[in-house]
């Protein structure tokens, strides 16, 4: 099938981009500015959506904008797994801009101006990244997303804002300016170009394989978005943010796009059948099976609710980068669509522990037992969403756990089968705790007497609670986009 | 007959100087000045825009009989090299009077005739094709620059100013002794392209490499060499500081590319492994040094060793990207490195303090300039986006390819990079903005924002479209490397 030429790739881009400007533009006017955001979102979806059908059918979409360097353009490709990271982030972000319009004001939070013009940029850099063409484009954005998040994190100036969003930076742009940065200058000079292939760049390269051993670890620490451990200690220290950040951004956006640049390097730089050859996906599965479980058991041990979400999140992440390097087919498609199986059931959880802060002012578990009486809606999502998370039918995490586990059958690596389980033993032990104590224990404390459910905070909460469900029964489009991948 | 276009380029200036001096009025000499330079730009874009970027050939050429008895011509000439340059030095001539506008205000007329003078001389010496003339212009910058430290500079200028002055005498004697040593061994010539046609015995060319290599090491400045740029830089006023950095610490790098390699490919390849390792030694020393600084200027300055150290990293890859980025980089770098010396003249001017713990907070009270000020921070750190990943990019590929090792220093160096300008950054704009209620500072004025603009369309200009620019210098570059690794030989 010949690519499809089209503008629409730089156009979802524009628009996320225009929506930034506009807010600027409109800072004193806070009723027209709060409705650019989730105006812009939908035209995003839809331009997205549009080109859905090319894709599914096995297409791309493609721009070529300019050469930048011999080998190199400045140029985008919209492919199934482009596809699935940019369904996602334009699909949520229009539940989380009206999210995000419930609980700014009724924070009566500061610099709102500032916070929606870099959610807005964040998209537009997010969705960037899914329809690059190459390693230099998705670099761009790359780097994009860390700047626009950083006064995100930050938001609130207070020496935790500044001490979190520095530490945020210093992972991320450390990473990128050392190891990502001699994993481009190598690839370049060894492939002369920075295109993504379809059996990846690097495949028959003239190269020794200690040296394409190296550029692989660079690439994989080098993305420090992906959170792989060590380099995921920025994850906690970003939940500073407010939290619709922490919900769009640090559970789909930002991460998402770390294990998708990791997922590109897999499948369209390396190729799986190098890094098959290499034996590196072994050796990644047992990188990402230590994260995965190392993740959870910090996660029990938190009492700060989102640095519970925080940490699981650290753990998916891997779910996702495990079921790649895996490289058996089924496993590929596991890890692929778990990034839209855990993007809507955390945003969901996000949303609650947001929920419940506007709502009570609480932050730690401990203070929420008996909450589940006055939030009914956000609870019961809540305890939607750690179903997903644990991977209890019908829910979307069902569904990517069950390929996962199959493909880890099929690769004959049952070990990692052994991981997904006591993982998933553990996501139990820190989500269920949680609601079993909203419903049944006792109010706490001084109790709860004041709190009620905020609409414009929980409707969106309980839609991504029924997209969780939804993905689960109806798992198709995601499925196709993925089998489309690894095909 | 044809317009003698290089000549215009580079004695406009000197004419300006000349008429200034007749001037009694402050605001006049200012406007005369800009008249000049922009002019004098005007002519620079007329130059590539009718530039060919197909051939490695000398263009614009002009050549006049000086000195018959010792073969010594007035003879001019760019290639795709040299032509990026006389661009650049004329883009940051007008920007630096446009820098000085409020910053000098005792004896205006002087400030400005040193300048133009300068400016005259450094298109000199990037047009030369004779090695007398462009000795003479190349010794002869000394003095303008002498004294723009010397007079106008802050409380330690004269200090600053005699060992600037020393460092470059010194280094500038060395390149002398060489010149008379080609001039013999070259066949009593001065003609550059005669005598980089000749082939001369590996001894004699490894001599020459030595010489020159002090000569130009200073300038760069290549670490050991380097003490003066801090003293230099920290004392000088802004558009000193900018045309040091954007124009003058490209001279050394040009000498390399001028006369080492072409004229001594031999020495060059044997010794180009030393040469890596002084210009890794730049980037991570430099890069440390950078990172201890409190002082805006000295922060900046020292960057500058370290940028500068890919620049010479890159030329001594003796590959494709690796000149081509180095190249690139010399640009990369006058643009970005004179921004962030323009930007520390312009918080001085306001504030009288360039410690960075005196800062704090600055994005809530100049918005405009913190936001430029990003982005030229972003630019030095060389962000995927900006001008200087491409560079960087280039002579990192190149690098690895000549020495994994020393590239995988120059990634050392990128780190600390970021590590430096962004903890500057933070540092000054961001932060609990306590320290700011003791400055009443305003953003940057109109004036500021023209001299600012034109230098943040050439950050993103060359970041996302480097093409016209390598495409200048492409051609010349391929026939440097044929020159050094002789025909059919060039990876």
């Amino acid at each position: 099938m010949d690519p499809v030429l089209s503008i629409r790739p730089l156009l979802a881009v524009a628009v996320a981009s225009l929506a930034a400007l506009s807010v600027l533009l409109l800072h004193n006017r806070e009723k027209l500015r709060d409705l650019v955001s989730p105006v812009a979102a939908v035209l995003m979806f839809a331009i997205v959506a549009s080109m859905a059908p090319t894709v599914l059918a096995g297409g791309t979409v493609d721009l070529r904008l300019f050469e930048i360097l011999p080998g190199i353009d400045l140029a985008f490709r919209v492919d199934a797994l482009g596809m699935v990271f940019a369904t996602v982030s334009s699909l949520l972000w229009i539940v989380a801009a009206v999210y995000s319009i419930g609980y700014m004001r009724h924070l009566n939070e500061h610099a709102q101006t500032r916070f929606y013009a870099c959610f807005a940029l964040s998209l537009a850099a997010a969705v960037g990244g899914a329809f690059s063409a190459n390693l230099f484009t998705l670099v761009i954005f790359y780097e994009v997303l860390s700047l626009v998040t950083y006064p995100l994190v930050y938001h609130h100036e207070d020496e935790e804002g500044w001490a979190g969003s520095r530490k945020y930076l210093v992972y991320l742009m450390g990473a990128s300016k050392s190891v990502l940065l001699a994993a481009l200058a190598l690839t370049y000079h060894i492939a002369g170009s920075l295109d993504f292939r379809a059996g990846g760049l690097l495949a028959g390269a003239d190269a020794s394989p200690a040296l394409l051993t190296v550029v692989y670890f660079c690439y994989l620490f080098g993305f420090a978005k992906a959170a792989v451990m060590p380099m995921h200690a920025w994850l906690p220290a970003a939940m500073v943010a407010p939290t619709p950040v922490s919900a769009l951004l640090h559970a789909v956006a930002v991460v998402k796009m770390g294990v998708f640049c990791v997922l590109r390097v897999i499948f369209n730089v390396f190729g799986v059948g190098l890094v098959g050859d290499l034996g590196l996906g072994i050796a990644t599965a047992y990188l990402v099976s230590f994260t995965i479980l190392m993740a959870s058991v910090y996660a029990l041990t938190r009492d700060d609710l989102k640095a519970r979400l925080a940490y699981s999140t650290v753990s998916q992440l891997s779910y996702i980068v495990l079921g790649a390097v895996l490289l058996s087919p089924v496993a590929m498609v596991g890890g692929i669509i778990h990034i839209a199986a855990h993007a809507f059931s955390k945003i969901t959880l996000f949303f609650c522990a947001g929920s419940i802060y506007c709502a009570s002012g609480k932050r730690k578990i401990s203070d929420m037992a008996g909450i589940g009486r006055r939030l009914p809606w956000t609870m019961g999502a809540f305890f939607v969403a750690s179903l997903s998370m644990i991977g209890i039918p019908p829910t979307a995490g069902f569904v990517s756990k069950w390929y996962l586990a199959e493909g880890s059958v099929e690769a004959g690596q049952v070990a990692f089968l052994l991981v997904l389980l006591t993982s998933s033993v553990l996501n139990a032990a820190y989500f269920l705790p949680v609601s079993y104590s909203a419903f049944f224990e006792a109010e706490s404390g001084e109790g709860h007497a004041t709190v009620r459910e905020i609409p414009l905070v929980t409707v969106p909460l309980v839609a991504t609670a029924f997209l969780s469900v939804l993905m689960g029964i109806f798992p198709d489009y995601f499925l196709t986009l993925a089998n489309g991948v690894v095909r | 007959m044809t317009l003698p276009l290089l000549s215009l380029i580079v004695f406009l200036p000197a004419a300006g100087a000349a008429v200034l001096m007749f001037l009694r009025n402050d605001d006049a000499v200012r406007w005369i000045a800009l008249g000049f330079t922009l002019l004098d730009f005007a002519l620079a874009v007329a130059m590539l825009v009718g530039f060919d970027t197909t051939t490695h050939e000398m263009q614009f050429t002009e050549t006049r009989p000086w000195v018959p008895a010792l073969g010594i011509t007035y003879a001019l000439g760019v290639d795709g090299i040299s032509a990026l340059f006389v661009f650049l030095s004329a883009l940051l001539g007008w920007i630096c009077v446009l820098a000085s506008w409020a910053a000098i205000d005792r004896k205006v007329k002087e400030f400005m005739v040193s300048l133009l003078s300068m400016q005259a001389l450094m298109l000199g010496v990037f047009c030369a094709l004779d090695l007398f003339l462009f000795y003479v212009f190349w010794e002869a910058m000394l003095i303008p620059m002498y004294l723009i430290i010397g007079v106008w500079g802050g409380e330690g200028r004269v200090y600053a100013a005699f060992k600037f002055f020393l460092y470059t005498l010194a280094g500038s004697l060395l390149f002398l002794v060489g010149v008379i040593v080609l001039y013999f061994q070259g066949g009593q010539t001065f003609d550059i392209l005669a005598l980089t046609a000749r082939d001369l015995p590996f001894h004699v060319q490894s001599w020459l490499f030595f010489a020159f290599l002090i000569a130009f090491a200073v300038k760069v400045p290549m670490v050991p060499v380097h003490t003066w740029l801090p003293d230099a830089h920290v004392q000088a006023p802004t558009a000193g500081s900018i045309i040091l950095a954007g124009v003058l610490l490209k001279m050394g790098a040009y000498g390399f590319l001028r006369f080492s390699l072409p004229m001594l490919p031999d020495a060059s390849l044997y010794y180009s492994t030393l040469m890596l390792a002084l210009s890794a030694l730049a980037i991570v020393y430099g890069g440390f040094l950078a990172l201890a600084q409190d002082d805006l200027k000295k922060l900046v300055a020292y960057s500058s060793i370290s940028h500068m150290g890919f620049v010479t990293l890159g030329i001594f890859a003796l590959n494709l990207r690796g000149l081509e980025g180095g190249i690139l980089q010399m640009f990369n770098h006058g643009v970005t490195t004179g921004a962030l010396f323009l930007f520390v003249g312009l918080i001085y001017e306001r504030t009288h303090t360039r410690s960075i713990a005196d800062y704090g907070g600055l994005m809530k009270v100049a918005p405009v300039y913190t936001a430029f000020l990003a982005l030229f921070t972003l630019s030095s750190m060389a962000l995927p986006g900006t001008n200087s990943f491409v560079g960087e990019l280039l002579v990192l590929t190149g690098g690895f390819a000549a020495s994994p090792a020393f590239g995988a220093a120059a990634v050392l160096g990128a780190l600390l990079g970021a590590a430096y300008l962004l903890g500057m950054y933070r540092k000054v704009a961001l932060g609990p903005a306590d320290a700011r209620a003791r400055f009443k500072i305003h953003d940057v004025n109109g004036r500021e924002l023209v001299a600012i603009l034109p230098l943040a369309v050439f950050v993103l200009w060359v970041g996302l479209y480097p093409k016209p620019f390598l495409g200048i210098i492409d051609a010349s570059v391929k026939h440097l490397l044929v020159q050094v690794h002789g025909n059919g030989s060039s990876p």
